[in-house]
């Protein structure tokens, strides 16, 4: 009862709730795309982060190799370690606990955790949001790839739109600003230049390489493009019109953005 | 079964990322570039898998019902839809589109 009245724990259920009902889009694209139901099932269980898993399905639909799906879905889990780093800092977690908070850090558990300020809440907002996306998105998984098998050809119920819908909806919240955006352009540029070039799967890793270059030469936000995919505290963030939303929601990551006035 | 091998070398490498940000130096976190390019990339990753889910089709670039699905899909994350609501979108203007007989 007391646990409720915690305002981490309450963001950390409807983070859950949010974030685990898409599972069922997860599921059922990833049995549209050619893999079986373990497949499904074992990405979400043991990979389980969400645009890691959306990438390697994302290129078997498109004809890639394993070996290109696995470089996508590794490169786009990049992340997941500078959240390592800010939550070891932030929660100190100790022994065995350290190996299960890292299976369950990802882009909403770090920002339900980094969203709070006292040390307590963001404890107990980490661990509600990790434990119960993790339990909620592979339920959610096998209901879609039960649902996704059931359906017969995938393209008459429009599931390759809803992949390319999927992938606008992951990309869409990190769009925050002019700089992200040029980003983006580029890489889809560079993207749709290199299809008819190379085999199927590559150009998502030459438009990582862009991107990556972009990062390494340019000076901007240090944490452009790590913004949740369902953010835990956008309700709040309406009240801010003209502040930067995820700045409040991310303070640890402040002082590592020395530039942040250009914005 | 060469997919099964790569799906779990995957998991193994996105699982070492995850646990190697508890196993470094906090000093590294001081270093923006590490941050930085880790959040450039993905959003160019993510840019990317859009645009080739789109129009790729193996190594040819063809307009079909998947590029109503991307407008609905924007058009839906602009109202500001929920993620189901977005995916529900693309697949409806896919699925609408083939039937008006475009692709």
């Amino acid at each position: 009862m007391t646990l409720l009245k915690s305002p981490a724990v309450r963001v950390g259920i409807s983070i859950s709730i949010a974030t685990g009902l898409y599972g069922i889009s997860f599921g059922a694209l990833s049995v549209s795309s050619g893999l079986d139901f373990f497949q499904t099932m074992a990405l979400s269980l043991l990979l389980f982060s969400g645009g890691s898993q959306f990438a390697f399905i994302g290129v078997v639909a498109g004809g890639g190799t394993g070996i290109a799906a696995m470089s996508a879905a590794t490169l786009l889990g990049m992340r997941n370690g500078i959240y390592g780093m800010q939550l070891n800092a932030l929660l100190r977690p100790s022994g065995w606990r350290k190996y299960v908070a890292a299976h369950i850090t990802i882009d909403e558990s770090t920002a339900t955790s980094t969203g709070q300020t006292d040390p307590g809440e963001q404890q107990r907002g980490f661990w509600t949001a990790g434990i119960g996306i993790y339990v909620l998105w592979n339920i959610f998984t096998a209901v879609g790839a039960l649902a996704g098998s059931a359906l017969g050809d995938p393209k008459q119920w429009g599931l390759d739109g809803a992949a390319v819908a999927a992938f606008l909806g992951l990309l869409w919240p990190r769009l925050k600003g002019r700089e992200p955006v040029a980003i983006a352009a580029v890489c889809a540029l560079a993207t749709v230049l290199t299809v008819p070039l190379v085999p199927s799967g590559v150009p998502i890793l030459i438009a990582a390489v862009v991107a990556a270059a972009i990062g390494w030469f340019s000076h901007g936000r240090s944490d452009e493009g790590m913004e949740p995919d369902v953010d835990p505290y956008a309700e709040r963030h309406h009240h801010h019109i003209h502040s930067h939303p995820r700045h409040e929601a991310t303070a640890p990551r402040h002082q590592a953005a020395p530039e942040e006035g250009m914005r | 079964m060469s997919l099964w091998i790569w799906l779990l070398v995957a998991c193994l490498l996105g699982y070492l990322w995850k646990l190697a940000g508890y196993f470094v130096p906090a000093s590294l976190l001081k270093n923006p570039r590490m941050s930085r390019i880790a959040g450039t990339m993905t959003i160019g990753l993510l840019a990317s898998l859009t645009i080739v889910n789109t129009v790729a089709s193996g190594q040819s670039v063809t307009l079909d019902a998947r590029v109503g699905a991307l407008a609905a899909a924007a058009i839906a994350l602009w109202l500001r839809a929920p993620f189901l609501v977005v995916v529900l979108a693309g697949a409806g203007a896919a699925a609408g589109l083939r039937l008006m007989g475009w692709n």
